[in-house]
């Protein structure tokens, strides 16, 4: 017979850490002490090698020869291999055909991988990829996008939103404003690289330790190339040191190629990318070139507008049609289009396939309606601050360009809140007098929102599992199909299971994501985490509950409505049990202690034909007001104060939230501001690592930094305790930065003029928008004095 | 052989690769996964570790440093601290707070936050550390996760916390934590006055001579090898480039290239002497330096980079040539043919060529004491604020008497193959009323003096344009009522 544990009741005391209260991140000792294990830290099983790959140096070629004799007989070399060692698919695209895990023949992207080598060591393996001797006949090479609008190339087709007649409506409007600019790309910096650890298994199977948002997209892949039902590869990950997007499909690639590796050798192999590698052959964040012609009236209000976003997506598409359709989705930011057409390209050029990045295109888009807001502002002498609130979505003006209806207006009230607590009126005149008395330095004031639409575009996605385990001492062990980066996902579901046993948080464990525990799992991603597998979790704790309540009101004979989960307790009627016995008594009595739960979301559809429907469940919002200062004779400039108000709905974890609004803004000035990607003609990435790429460093955080959650604003929606998903929107609180500084290149001619400012707002770029503006006065005065 | 402790322990190491990083021997060679890789370029911070050496005082001192750029031959002497010393209870304070204050998200950039605010920790002795010295701290640790408030917060919390590691074993008497063990500052002065080396199998090694002699005899010996210093930019041939440099012979342990002599008419300071050790004497002489000097590299760039590697490697963009030359120095050049002296200014012969001879190395730099109405102006134009590669420095000396311009010096990096002067400019200025009219000309000057590059820094405009906006800075920093003129000044 089975013996059973001891229990030590717990004191009947109300459970500690529930959903709400600001628990730490559930690995902060182990990461605080070196402890955490990533994949590069893992014990080594026995006979491991390591991968590397050699890669295209050519942005357009066809491969002529490829002599790979140096390579394997370069010391330490067990195996290469090629395409042609490929048993499976060789097409690893994640939706669209397009990636091959080893090209041959044709090589569309400097950087991509063309054969693989595995070694004893991950030096060997390094060294021996640059011995190989390829020979290529170079084909015209598309690098920017303008060049693939002009060639109409595009990975896949250009799309469009029509709201009414924008054109009549743009033909007959006294004001109207053109004009186009260039946002840059991003690399996603995660400061642990990509890896993966593959073993191999019995029936020619393999185990994949994998540093990946997507590991069920992992599995998938492996499989194919492997040629192997999808039962034969397991995938796990504990965690990642970083994703942000740059994990969700690239992670794939690598374990695919440790596979061939581990095919073709029978031993374990890990490969982890060295900094430069993972820069030169991974996805970054889209660049994009976006165009408008905006009609307004004296009140600034957009009266129709006409928009075209285009996005450099690389040589495949990736994950391109959707970040494209959230660039289009997102050109309205928070503001009421009447009339709009908004087109959308897919520009295929001959470079890295670019790949999501927090935002997934949606940060992109909203640069247009922001720089609008404040050419509206300029043209007509007013604050930018002002024309922004005119513009608000608002009951009656409620629907996108998209079709969707705005039900909770959150924005109006929030800003109102944060330019009052944030003293934009007053810091206004501030800034004014401070600019007229100072020659050189010039500073720059704006307030932006942030209305960030929560689903996946593609509608299956929105769907998520999870796997509850009750054990006999009362623990409790939860997997679920989100993955951990950092963003606390495993413990606020552990709050969200513990919220529903009425237990403490220390008794509810969330180990490794793998897909042998919860199947066919969603990409960690659209913000979607915690809304998903918080749901799914919460599932299968009901369905355990159900179970534990029949059984509690048979056992002790009480009606099901008496039974109440509380206080490290279940009271039944007048007899409160501790949990752990009760669930004790649970097993003896042959009762499931476990279940699987399943969430799909509610009330979601969009027609891509027609371009209309209810795409999101519901909006994520916030505003920030950022303070900067600009040198005008460098253009070097610091970030003096931001203040935030940020909507989270019910927190699950307030600290937690907050560490991704701060974390996000941050993330989002850099994108906008010092981080700049540098392509060369021959489409070579000349910011190979952070020596050149500039991620904000711990300088640049700004002095006065305050950040607020908005009280009382529990999410309308059904979502997990009524919480808000809070992953990616604060990304786009860092526009506030950029508007910033054009704000203060503007106050050069006293804001009658909007300098062209494209991002990222380099301190060169900065002193171009300086320049400009005093090139503007300059002839003004000119004007003025004839 | 090398002998140094890590977290306590004695380690004597002798056939291994010099070529060794003292993040591959943690990583690789003894499994200690703690200390993480994240650029393998001394950039990001996460393999950051700390380095007790011994001060003369008879404690120990603390330095961080890259492991991922140093060498392991530089343990020679050392105590290494990894963040795994860290694993016991009580937790460090440092760690406390970080829990506390949620500045760990993903963790990865932690161990190397943990490591840059320990040893600011040890230095500071319970008090608290100046919201400038904090950040120096933090300079070289990136976090692509928190946005820094939280890690802040937790450096500020901390530092006034007190730590007692955990106490010792009742049973055995013996310190039970690594960080206990008895009269260490005594141990490591022992070896490390003891010349070491290093030899691998291959036949390459690394040499760790103690006094100028020996080094001579090494360069005489051997005119291939290679000499080392920080490797702060030579260990990125090994990490990056994944070049083989069989032959090094490390000067960090010459007395005569440590010292750093401050004079009743000059400043010599060794070629050996780092940014950190350096960096208060030279402030006090040209307090100029020291802003510059806080944003050069990194702290943990700071503790290893020495100025005879940073004119060494002869890089355009190095920060310290142009002012520098701008004052005039001198450099002490020795080696098998004898010492030799020599402007700093006609080292620099061409992109990374200079009059080094095959055996010499740097010894020192020599530049006079201000003298009346001298002035310096020294500007670094960046991308970012902190640990980043200037894409235009410009460091201005001139002597101001009775409102002109008597005597000027302009040096420049980032604007041609070398660190140069701009002659035309300077002679713009020279003799001339120190006024806005003169500021244009020698502006305009600029234009023919040099013709700069376009790269991921900057392009060649900007630079153009930039450079003569720093003139006009250095003027209007002269003039009263004092305004700011840079953005670091303001805040
Ligand atoms: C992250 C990072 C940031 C950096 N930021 C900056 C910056 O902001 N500004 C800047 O100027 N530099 C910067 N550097 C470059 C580098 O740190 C400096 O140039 C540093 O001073 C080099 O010194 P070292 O002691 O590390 O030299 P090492 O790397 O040891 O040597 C560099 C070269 O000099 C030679 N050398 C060393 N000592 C002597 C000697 N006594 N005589 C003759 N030759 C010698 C070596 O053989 C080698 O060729 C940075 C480097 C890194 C990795
Ligand atoms: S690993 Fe990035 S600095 Fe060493
Ligand atoms: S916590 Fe993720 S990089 Fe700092």
């Amino acid at each position: 017979m089975r013996r059973l544990p001891v229990n030590s009741p717990a004191p009947n005391q109300s459970a500690r850490h529930l959903a709400g209260a600001s628990v730490a991140h559930d690995s902060a000792w182990k990461h605080v002490s070196g402890q955490a294990r990533y994949i590069d830290d893992m014990p080594e099983p026995e006979g491991l090698l390591h991968a590397a790959v050699g890669h295209s140096a050519q942005a357009h070629a066809r491969i002529l020869s490829m002599d790979l004799e140096a390579v394997r007989s370069a010391p330490g070399v067990v195996a290469v291999v090629t395409a042609d060692d490929v048993p499976g698919h060789i097409d690893i695209g994640p939706v669209f055909p397009g990636d091959s895990v080893l090209a041959s023949g044709l090589v569309e992207h400097v950087g991509q991988p063309i054969f693989a080598v595995a070694a004893t060591s991950h030096e060997a393996a390094r060294k021996a990829a640059r011995l190989a001797r390829v020979e290529y006949e170079p084909l015209p090479a598309r690098i920017t996008i303008e060049q693939a609008l002009a060639a109409q190339l595009f990975v896949r087709p250009s799309k469009t939103h029509l709201r009414g007649d924008p054109d009549a409506v743009l033909g007959q409007s006294e004001y109207r404003l053109q004009g186009s600019h260039h946002i840059g790309g991003q690399e996603h910096f995660y400061l642990e690289g990509q890896a993966c650890l593959v073993e191999p298994t019995e029936d020619q199977g393999a185990f994949v330790h994998t540093s990946s948002q997507h590991p069920s997209e992992v599995q998938k892949l492996v499989a194919e190339v492997l040629g192997l039902p999808i039962h034969e590869v397991q995938a796990e990950v504990r965690r990642m040191g970083g994703g942000f997007g740059g994990k969700e499909t690239q992670a794939a690639p690598l374990a695919c190629v440790a596979a061939l590796l581990v095919r073709a050798t029978g031993r374990p192999v890990k490969y982890r990318l060295a900094r430069a590698d993972d820069m030169i052959q991974t996805g970054k964040r889209h660049d994009f070139l976006n165009q408008w012609d905006v009609s307004f009236n004296a009140a600034g209000e957009i009266t129709a507008a006409d928009i075209s976003v285009s996005g450099r997506c690389g040589h495949s598409p990736d994950l391109s049609d959707a970040i494209v359709d959230r660039a289009m989705f997102h050109v309205d930011n928070a503001y009421f289009l009447p009339a709009a057409r908004v087109t959308g390209h897919r520009c295929k050029t001959h470079t890295v396939s670019n790949t999501a990045f927090r935002g997934f295109g949606g940060p992109q888009g909203m640069m247009v309606s922001e720089q609008v807001m404040e050419d509206i502002a300029r043209q007509l002498g007013k604050d930018p601050l002002d024309i922004r609130k005119a513009n608000l979505y608002r009951p009656g003006r409620d629907t996108t360009q998209y079709g969707q209806t705005i039900e909770q207006h959150i924005l109006p009230d929030l800003i109102e809140q944060l330019e009052k607590t944030s003293d934009y009126r007053q810091r206004r005149q501030a800034i004014r007098r401070f600019n007229a008395g100072s020659p050189v330095l010039k500073k720059g004031l704006a307030l932006t929102p942030v209305k960030f639409g929560i689903s996946f575009t593609a509608k299956h996605l929105n769907q998520a599992g999870a796997l509850v385990h009750i054990y006999t001492d009362g623990s409790i062990h939860v997997n679920h199909g989100g993955t951990e980066m950092g963003q606390g996902l495993y413990i606020k579901v552990a709050q969200v299971v513990a919220t529903a046993f009425q237990v403490d948080l220390s008794r509810v464990k969330v180990s490794a994501t793998r897909t042998d525990k919860v199947p066919n799992t969603s990409p960690t991603a659209a913000s979607s985490g915690s809304d998903l597998n918080g749901m799914a979790a919460l599932d299968a704790c009901e369905k355990i509950l159900s179970g534990l309540v029949a059984f509690g009101a048979e056992h002790w004979k009480v009606p099901a409505e008496d039974i109440h989960f509380a206080d490290n307790q279940v009271h039944l009627g007048d007899t409160a049990v501790d949990f752990a016995d009760f669930v004790q008594a649970a097993y003896m009595h042959r009762v499931s202690l476990s279940s699987s739960g399943f969430y799909a979301t509610p009330r979601i559809h969009f027609d891509h034909e027609r371009g209309q429907g209810h795409p999101f469940l519901y909006y994520a919002n916030g505003a920030a007001c950022s303070e900067v200062i600009v040198d005008t004779l460098t253009g070097e400039y610091r970030v003096l104060r931001t203040d935030i108000l940020h909507d989270v709905g019910r927190s699950l974890n307030p600290e937690i939230d907050r560490g991704q609004i701060e974390g996000g803004f941050i993330q989002g000035m850099g994108w906008l501001t010092m981080e700049e990607l540098v392509y060369s003609d021959q489409g070579q990435l000349m910011t190979t690592g952070p020596a050149t790429y500039k991620i904000p460093a711990v300088s640049d955080t700004p002095p006065d930094f305050r950040v607020d959650l908005l009280a009382d604003s529990p999410n309308r929606e059904a979502t997990v305790f009524h919480s808000k998903a809070v992953g990616e929107p604060p990304l786009m609180l860092g526009i506030s930065v950029w508007c910033a500084l054009r704000d203060a290149a503007a106050s050069i001619t006293d804001y009658r003029y909007s300098p062209p400012l494209n991002a990222p707002a380099t301190p060169e770029e900065v002193l171009r928008a300086v320049t400009a503006s005093e090139l503007w006065l300059a002839s003004a005065m000119e004007v003025a004095d004839e | 052989m090398i002998s140094f402790y890590l977290n306590g322990q004695p380690y004597h190491l002798d056939n291994l690769d010099p070529n060794l990083s003292i993040l591959n021997w943690l990583r690789t060679n003894m499994r200690l996964t703690g200390t993480k890789e994240g650029c393998a370029s001394g950039d990001c911070g996460a393999c950051t570790v700390a380095i007790g050496s011994p001060h003369p005082d008879g404690t120990l001192h603390y330095t961080t440093t890259n492991s991922c750029i140093s060498l392991i031959g530089s343990l020679h002497g050392k105590h290494l601290i990894t963040v795994d010393a860290l694993q016991q209870q009580p937790p460090h304070p440092v760690q406390s707070a970080m829990i506390e204050e949620h500045g760990a998200q993903c963790g990865f950039c932690t161990p190397g936050f943990i490591m840059s605010l320990f040893a600011l920790h040890q230095n500071q002795q319970g008090q608290p550390a100046s919201e400038k010295d904090l950040l120096e701290t933090l300079s070289g640790n990136l976090c692509r996760c928190t946005g820094y408030r939280p890690i802040l917060d937790a450096g500020r919390k901390a530092m006034v916390e007190t730590w007692t590691p955990g106490a010792a074993d009742p049973k055995t008497q013996e310190s039970a934590h690594p960080l206990q063990a008895p009269d260490m500052a005594g141990k490591l002065t022992a070896l490390a006055n003891q010349p070491a080396s290093i030899e691998a199998d291959s036949g390459a090694w690394y040499q760790v001579p103690t006094d100028l002699n020996a080094l001579r005899d090494l360069r005489r010996q051997w005119p291939e090898s290679r000499l080392i210093a920080g490797s702060t930019d030579l260990a990125l041939d090994i990490t990056q480039q994944l070049k083989t440099l069989p032959q090094l012979i490390s000067v960090e342990r010459i007395p005569e290239l440590l010292a750093i002599e401050d004079s009743a008419d000059s400043l010599t300071i060794g070629a050996a002497a780092t940014y950190e050790s350096f960096r208060p004497a030279l402030s006090r002489l040209w307090p100029a330096f020291d802003p510059m000097l806080s944003r050069l590299g990194s702290r943990q760039i700071r503790y290893r980079g020495t100025l005879g590697g940073n004119i060494g490697n002869a890089s355009p963009i190095a920060d310290m040539p142009p002012p520098l030359i701008a004052l005039g120095a001198t450099l002490l050049l020795d080696g098998p043919e004898g010492e030799r002296s020599l402007p700093l200014e006609e080292f620099f012969l061409d992109y990374k060529v200079t009059d080094l001879q095959p055996g010499e190395f740097i010894r020192s730099v020599s530049l006079l004491r201000p003298g009346p109405n001298e002035h310096l102006f020294i500007y670094k134009v960046s991308k970012r604020l902190d640990d980043d590669i200037s894409a235009v420095l410009g460091a201005f000396w001139l002597r101001l008497e009775q409102g002109a311009v008597t005597r000027c010096r302009l040096a420049w990096g980032g604007m041609a193959a070398t660190p140069v002067r701009s002659p035309a400019a300077e002679q713009a200025l020279t003799g001339k009323p120190w006024n806005e009219a003169t500021i244009k000309t020698a502006g305009a000057a600029l234009a023919g003096d040099f013709k700069p590059m376009s790269d991921a820094r900057a392009s060649a405009d900007y630079r153009r344009q930039v450079a003569a906006n720093l003139l006009r800075r250095a003027w209007l920093s002269t003039q009263t009522p004092a305004q700011p003129v840079t953005v670091t000044d303001y805040a």
